[in-house]
């Protein structure tokens, strides 16, 4: 196990890179502890699986260092790095046999035989992978081949972290399910750290302990799912988690006062400017909007009744905003009102949130 | 991907279906009739049954250019697979000189057959080729025009120079489909480099391999011009393959019978290997 | 650059080019000099051999022959192997099966099996000695060629294009042309680029079918070779020019030679 830190770290695929645009991770710095799940999550393009790949070996990143313990390891190359990564498609050596797939890592670094056995038995069983040890590779499922690629990342006991680059993406939907409370129930079981890029939320918010959330190229926020949702720190975070995401609202500020189409809002940032109106937002989840005849009158455009709840989207002058209401709530039919709640509203300055 | 069933289909293929079978059937049938009929002129003919198919294969002469025709095939094969894999093997999957050394590769098989042989003829000739003089410089006596294991080391030399490519730009292009993901996780793994070509190159690479082998098969089974021009099948018959020793009997001596039963056979050969490729075609694409 | 990986390729390519470079050498030379002395780089540079064949009616024929019925041969199969090809990848109908391998057969045809018939078949139809022809003989091959290769890279455009297209009211000729062609036109070219290659290159069927007014350079190229006895220098520079057509043709499909051969059906 092992400490992982990231210090200044750029890349760019370039081999000159000149402008901002030309670097595929902006500037990271970054520390890992020691046997926890992360989830790196974030749209496609946004740098993760380049994060991954500096981390894991496979890339150098063209600025700054890596560090596992302390111990520099920007130039040590994937092998020494004792790592395990799976792919995005199941990897696995279609001639050779489930049981010679997972013992292959451990056959190539010269382990006897004896204990080679032991440990893919072991690896097996905790994958329920047993009773296919003797059938040829090529013949399981999607499933049973990603199965088979996260073996032979456990089977070596020296592995510091094993990665995933979106390991769900070719599993059926009904086996996505099954196989990433699996893939909980081994961190737990095992400890190791576990470091899963995904775009999918849900897949982030269920298996990690530390969400990073990534957005072109720089981290824009890192913290628990809970953190993730009732304080995003930059509004691609609130827009990003939830579903719906946060509304995010132009608004400007006249005398310390936070107005929002003519309407004065309370938020609970506290470090407020006094004037302004660039790039000056104001967010808030639709699960927090409600109606309120105090409020400013919106009109509803349409309701989705999803069965636990309803969504509403209405409009204020031209903004949209979603609301989430109870199933059975009544929506008035009437000069509708509506208003945020003051202690979940937060004012965001150039996307970056205002305390 | 999911197919109609829809008879009017046949309405699209039935211009490739009639130009192909005016070239395909019509001359077949001619082939069946001689065949099984003997003339001698004056366009009357006789019924023979199975006496040509009879003497064709029992003849010594067409079991010598079989023999001849299955170790050409033979040779060729273990050459030109082998070579054209490692050459495939040692390409970049890109870069600059990537399309530059393609085109390189790909222009043997652009060139006229004749060409080739007569290139080559010149090229091997002992006292004005450049291989000749070569040869003859290091002290080996080289004349194929007179030894037959010079002839026949020219004609292999000569069809490794003309297909290798082919086997190259197949597996080159099965080598360029395999994804980065089977090499970072090698890596990962921990696997030498001949692990990495023993149980994740080669796999990957089955099906194109298939098809190469059996193309240069069936291609070198059928071969005629090059080795024509480059020896004329000589010296004697040394190097007279099955496509040769036909075409003599049917266009040289204008044995109708005897040239016939043989075409039979021979296109009985090959169309069992045909059936054979596209068996194991249609078995992969299954999968 | 890792020199060792370059090492093969490098070897492999300058073996390739050998005997290329010395029928090159060779067009340079008289015959003279060819048969008295040996010398890498002519010692008498000459553009006699290649001037004659520009200014020779019997030879520059020959190309022009040649190129004729290969363009002419390209045009025919790959207009009846489109709608053919569309239909094995779009439908199933009776003995489809067996179609496709009775077409795959051909493909694998002994050419010398077919010599001594085509010659009466096409005498008996009063074609013999004409282009199309030739052309048409090589059908023979080159239509299941190009009905394989469309057949496979129209298999990789879905069906819902098709659909839609219908549901839009397009007309089965119009959709073909206006909107289903330009998506395979990849497939198109690497297709155009076989058939080319295989009428180019074959000779025995073409000389088989040719007298005088279509005569392929192949065979004017062995006409050479036996009556005036050895003319090797223009012999050299005829077999150079013909390399000159095939070169143009790799050249401008380059990038998709690689994406041709992963069809896998050549």
């Amino acid at each position: 196990m092992a400490k992982i830190t990231l210090e200044n770290i750029r890349h760019s695929y370039l081999p000159e890179p000149k402008k901002k645009e030309d670097y595929a991770l902006q500037q990271i710095d970054a520390e890992w502890s020691d046997g926890s799940a992360y989830a790196l999550l974030g749209p496609s393009g946004c740098g993760k699986t380049t994060l991954l790949n500096i981390i894991s070996g496979l890339l150098t990143p063209s600025e700054g260092r890596v560090l596992f313990d302390e111990s520099d390891v920007t130039d040590t190359p994937t092998t020494e790095r004792q790592i395990a990564q799976v792919f995005q498609f199941p990897v696995v050596y279609d001639t050779m046999t489930v049981f010679d797939n997972l013992a292959f890592p451990l056959r190539n670094r010269g382990i006897a035989e004896g204990k080679v056995k032991t440990r893919v038995n072991e690896v097996a069983k905790m994958l329920d992978l047993e009773n296919s040890l003797n059938k040829r590779a090529a013949g399981l499922t999607a499933d049973g081949k990603q199965k088979i690629s996260l073996g032979r990342g456990l089977v070596r006991e020296d592995v510091n972290v094993i990665m995933f680059d979106e390991p769900l993406t070719v599993i059926d939907p009904h086996l996505k399910w099954l196989l990433r409370s699996k893939l909980k129930e081994l961190h737990q079981q095992l400890g190791r750290t576990m470091i899963y890029v995904t775009h999918d939320q849900t897949e982030a918010l269920t298996f990690a302990d530390h969400v990073v959330v990534m957005y072109e190229g720089t981290v824009v926020q890192v913290g628990t799912p809970i953190e993730l949702f009732e304080h995003p720190a930059h509004t691609f975070v609130g827009h990003f988690i939830g579903s719906p995401g946060m509304n995010i609202l132009p608004c400007e500020m006249s005398d310390g006062v936070v107005h929002f189409a003519g309407n004065q809002v309370r938020t609970a940032s506290t470090n407020l400017p006094s004037n302004g109106s660039d790039n000056i937002e104001v967010g808030i989840r639709p699960e927090f909007v409600e109606f309120d005849d105090e409020g400013f009158p919106v009109e509803i455009i349409k309701v989705d009744d999803l069965g636990r709840h309803q969504i509403v989207l209405a409009r204020h002058d031209s903004n949209m905003i979603k609301m989430i209401v109870a199933e059975d709530a009544q929506i008035p039919s009437e000069n509708p009102c509506i208003s945020f709640s003051p202690a979940q509203t937060r004012l965001y300055k150039d996307s970056w949130v205002i305390d | 991907m999911s197919k109609t069933t829809n008879q009017k289909a046949w309405i699209l293929v039935v211009p490739v279906v009639v130009l192909v079978a005016f070239n395909a059937l019509i001359p077949l049938m001619t082939v069946v009739n001689y065949s099984v009929q003997e003339t001698f002129g004056n366009n009357v003919f006789f019924w023979e049954g199975v006496k040509w198919f009879e003497e064709v294969l029992n003849s010594s002469r067409f079991h010598a250019s079989f023999m001849r025709q299955l170790a050409f095939t033979g040779t060729i094969l273990l050459i030109e697979i082998p070579l054209g894999i490692a050459v495939a093997l040692s390409m970049p999957k890109k870069g600059p000189w990537v399309s530059v050394c393609l085109v390189l590769m790909a222009l043997p098989l652009l060139i006229p057959w004749n060409v080739v042989g007569a290139m080559w003829n010149i090229f091997a000739l002992p006292d004005i080729g450049l291989l000749g003089r070569m040869i003859n410089g290091l002290g080996i006596n080289y004349n194929f025009t007179q030894q037959p294991a010079a002839a026949w080391a020219t004609t292999i030399l000569m069809d490794v120079w003309h297909w290798t490519s082919l086997v190259v730009l197949l597996s080159y292009a099965g080598l360029c489909a395999i994804p980065d993901a089977y090499y970072q996780a090698a890596k990962i793994d921990g696997a030498s480099a001949w692990a990495v070509f023993w149980r994740i190159q080669l796999p990957k690479m089955k099906r194109v391999l298939t098809i190469a082998i059996l193309l240069r098969f069936m291609d070198s089974f059928m071969i005629y011009t090059e080795p024509f021009v480059l020896t004329g099948g000589g010296p004697g018959n040394t190097t007279t393959f099955l496509s040769i020793d036909l075409v003599k009997i049917a266009l040289g001596q204008f044995d109708l019978g005897p040239a016939a039963a043989m075409s039979l056979i021979y296109f009985f050969i090959v169309l069992l290997m045909c059936w054979v490729f596209y068996t194991l075609m249609m078995r992969d694409e299954e999968q | 650059m890792n020199i060792k990986k370059w090492l093969l390729p490098t070897i492999y390519i300058l073996f390739l080019m050998l005997p290329i470079y010395w029928l090159l050498n060779m067009s340079f030379k008289t015959t003279n000099e060819i048969l008295g002395t040996f010398s890498l780089y002519p010692q008498n540079f000459t553009l006699a051999n290649y001037e004659k064949i520009f200014t020779d009616p019997t030879w520059y024929n020959g190309y022009l022959n040649s190129i004729t019925y290969v363009v002419m041969n390209t045009i025919i199969s790959l207009s009846v192997a489109l709608p053919a090809a569309y239909a094995f990848s779009r439908y199933r109908f009776l003995g489809d099966k067996h179609l496709f391998f009775w077409l795959l057969t051909n493909r694998m045809a002994p050419p010398a099996v077919f010599a001594l018939p085509f010659f009466q078949l096409y005498s008996a139809v009063e074609l013999f000695d004409t282009h199309i022809a030739v052309a048409l003989a090589h059908c023979l091959f080159n239509i299941p060629l190009a009905v394989w290769i469309l057949e496979g890279f129209m298999s990789g455009v879905p069906k819902e294009l098709d659909e839609t297209a219908f549901l839009d009211g397009y007309s089965f000729p119009r959709f073909f042309i206006r909107i289903f062609i330009p998506t395979i036109v990849a497939g198109i070219g690497v297709a155009a680029f076989f058939t080319f290659m295989y009428s180019w290159v074959e000779l025995l069927l073409a000389k088989t079918l040719t007298s005088v007014a279509a005569k392929p350079i192949a065979a004017t190229m062995t006409r050479t070779a036996s009556t005036a006895g050895y003319e090797l220098g223009l012999l050299a520079a005829a077999g150079t020019l013909t390399i000159v057509p095939g070169a143009f043709v790799i050249y401008f499909v380059r990038n998709y030679i690689a994406k041709g051969f992963a069809m896998g059906r050549v």
